[in-house]
């Protein structure tokens, strides 16, 4: 068993004509993903690596088989476009578009819980199970099959952190990138979840950030009811308050969401937070 | 996006909240006419203006000349003074809080109120806060406005005043795509009115491209936060020497705090997100210049920015103007390969890891 993509994931791409819808199609065929649709509204009949193209979700998981979409349309496209593929009926969605609307987000997150779809994103790099296949922009290279399962708030600082295990020699279950925004889907408590039933995941790294208290609510989770052991890094040690570092989640507000109060919670949970990322593998070892 | 108390109070007007009557000058002079006693409060993004000297009343023209020459151009916990609400005074009888925004942790619009009004919110004790959240699959409907007006212990004609105004806030804040909409304190006047005695409106900037309205707005930022906005790349100040060029948030602060170990402090940072684009690259690397640091840090994890990208925009940079500082780069990820090759003898120093790469920079930025 693995968590959410596996070998039985069909996947179609909304937004498959555009330069990323594209490029990442390819790279995520590359990756071992089964690519069996796309979807750009006025482009049906064509074909992009392939692929077919539809002119909707209905009617890609009609001819395909798809069960899960990766959404790529433009910030103001990508409320329809979840609540299009919610409607058509796929298990899965994973939005990567950032700069999403955060009442859009508030109202499509929404609807994927009232339908039990597991929705990951907006702005969110997306998943992959080394070996198996990929949703999302994550880079081809870095992965190594393994078992430790990795969730994160952060796109590339995953990557960096992922990179420094696989350079150690060690491999991941599933890495899980559950973006940065206010509002996502997906959360650390979910993914949590996921990877204490998964037989193939044995530890977990999670990377959280400043602002918000999504990492406090994980540590309150995994001090109940996780029993692997968890390793993790927050970014924003030296981040001063009230600057907004980068993306929307990431600030420092009327002192909440600092990293020395996720830390802390954290480390009450009987997690083991490692001071810098390149710490990360070491730890994991340990 | 946050609105100035003039600006945030017409669009609740346009909601059919009711405000205070009154004008925005930028001159003592402008005032000609008050509409009877008046208070003069300084328009800056920041709280605490009132303990400043910023809000003052006045009785007559003269007087409200008087006190607008006073606090324009009065410095506000860091930030000018350039424009004064003259506004009608209203005689309060009771003064409560109602705020609407988003919550992170409950995915979900909420509203909170509190008898306590003219307060920071912040310092109300939990129990006197009425938290009301929206299931987004529902949104406001009436029970929830008269929750609010029984906590915030109005009743009769008053409830009936604060019901409405609670509906008409989620409505603005829903269609305007807000954040936050407050009013504190929303004044109960001796007359019995419910009013906004003050307003607080931050508008998600992210849905700006549906509110042409608000992209003429004008903000208070410095000659190279207004170009960095611009090029959509998020630039921070801090206070140390090092320019640091990252992509993505969480990798940024990671770099910030890898510097720290080694004693370098970042004095700029641009984020550049996810761009794929030279040009948007170069033009980042010619804003740090400018910000003029002592040594710049490039540290790149390819994924939709891909690493040649980034290259060849770092390369435009420098043949456009010679960087004068050391340069070090880290790059790493989608076609790193290219960009290793495309940099070789571009005269930028590489480092291959995270810590390397920020021991180097700390030391440059230490000599």
């Amino acid at each position: 068993m693995t968590v959410i993509v596996d070998e039985i994931t069909k996947l179609v791409v909304q937004g498959i004509t555009g330069y990323q819808g594209t490029y990442h199609s390819k790279a995520m065929m590359d990756f071992g993903t089964d690519v069996v649709a796309g979807v750009t509204p006025g482009k049906g009949g064509h074909e992009v690596h392939g692929v077919p193209v539809f002119d909707t979700v209905e009617e890609a998981v009609e001819r395909t088989g798809a069960n899960a979409s990766c959404v790529f349309v433009p910030a103001p496209f990508t409320k329809g476009a979840v609540l299009e593929a919610i409607d058509a009926g796929v298990a899965t969605v994973v939005a990567v578009t950032e700069h999403v609307p955060v009442h859009d987000a508030i109202y499509f997150v929404a609807v994927a819980k009232a339908k039990g779809v597991v929705l990951i994103g907006p702005n969110c790099p997306g998943l992959a199970s080394p070996g198996l296949a990929k949703i999302g922009i994550l880079p081809n290279k870095i992965f190594r099959r393994g078992d430790v399962g990795v969730v994160s708030r952060s796109g590339t600082l995953t990557y960096e952190i992922v990179n420094a295990m696989t350079e150690a020699g060690l491999g991941q279950s599933t890495c899980v990138g559950i973006g940065g925004d206010r509002v996502p889907g997906m959360g650390f408590v979910d993914a949590l979840k996921l990877f204490q039933e998964d037989d193939g995941t044995k530890r977990i790294v999670l990377v959280g950030e400043i602002g918000g208290t999504a990492e406090e609510e994980a540590a309150e989770f995994i001090a109940e009811s996780i029993t692997k052991p968890v390793v993790a890094y927050v970014a924003g040690r030296t981040a001063p308050p009230g600057k907004r570092m980068g993306h929307a989640g990431a600030i420092i507000a009327r002192g909440r969401g600092t990293a020395a109060s996720k830390i802390k919670a954290l480390e009450a949970a009987g997690v083991r937070v490692a001071p810098l990322p390149t710490d990360v593998p070491g730890l994991v070892r340990a | 996006m946050k609105l100035f108390e003039y600006k945030a109070k017409e669009l609740m007007r346009r909601y059919g909240i009711p405000v205070p009557e009154g004008f925005v000058v930028s001159s003592p002079g402008q005032i000609d006419h008050i509409p009877g006693p008046v208070m003069v409060k300084a328009q800056v993004l920041i709280g605490g203006r009132g303990k400043a000297g910023g809000i003052k009343p006045a009785d007559s023209v003269e007087e409200a000349r008087k006190a607008a020459s006073a606090i324009l151009g009065m410095d506000i916990r860091g930030y000018t003074t350039k424009e004064v609400l003259v506004e009608e005074r209203v005689a309060v009888d009771k003064e409560v809080y109602l705020g609407v925004t988003v919550d992170r942790s409950s995915k979900s619009v909420l509203i909170m109120a509190s008898a306590a009004g003219g307060m920071d919110i912040e310092s109300v004790p939990e129990d006197e806060v009425l938290v009301a959240h929206l299931d987004p699959l529902i949104g406001y409907q009436p029970y929830i406005g008269r929750r609010v007006a029984k906590a915030v212990g109005l009743a009769g004609p008053q409830a009936a005043q604060m019901e409405s105004l609670c509906q008409r806030l989620c409505e603005l804040v829903t269609k305007e795509d807000a954040e936050l909409a407050e009013i504190n304190p929303l004044v109960v006047t001796e007359d019995g009115e419910v009013i906004a005695g003050d307003a607080k409106v931050t508008i998600d900037s992210d849905a700006l491209f549906r509110h042409k309205e608000y992209q003429e707005l004008k903000e208070d930022l410095t000659p190279l936060e207004e170009k960095a906005k611009k090029l959509d790349i998020a630039f921070v100040q801090l206070g140390g020497n090092i320019g640091v060029i990252a992509n993505g948030a969480g990798l940024t602060m990671a770099t910030l705090d890898s510097l720290n170990v080694f004693d370098g402090k970042a004095g700029v940072f641009l984020d550049l997100g996810g761009t794929d684009d030279p040009e948007k690259v170069k033009q980042a690397m010619l804003l740090m210049e400018e910000a003029d640091p002592k040594v710049i840090l490039v540290n790149i994890f390819g994924g939709i920015t891909k690493c040649d990208t980034v290259a060849a925009g770092l390369l435009e940079a420098m043949g456009e103007k010679s960087m004068e500082v050391p340069i070090i780069a880290r790059i790493k990820g989608v076609n790193e390969e290219q960009a290793r090759d495309m940099l070789k003898n571009a005269g930028v120093i590489p480092a291959s890891g995270l810590n390397e790469a920020a021991e180097l920079a700390a030391k440059e930025s230490l000599r």
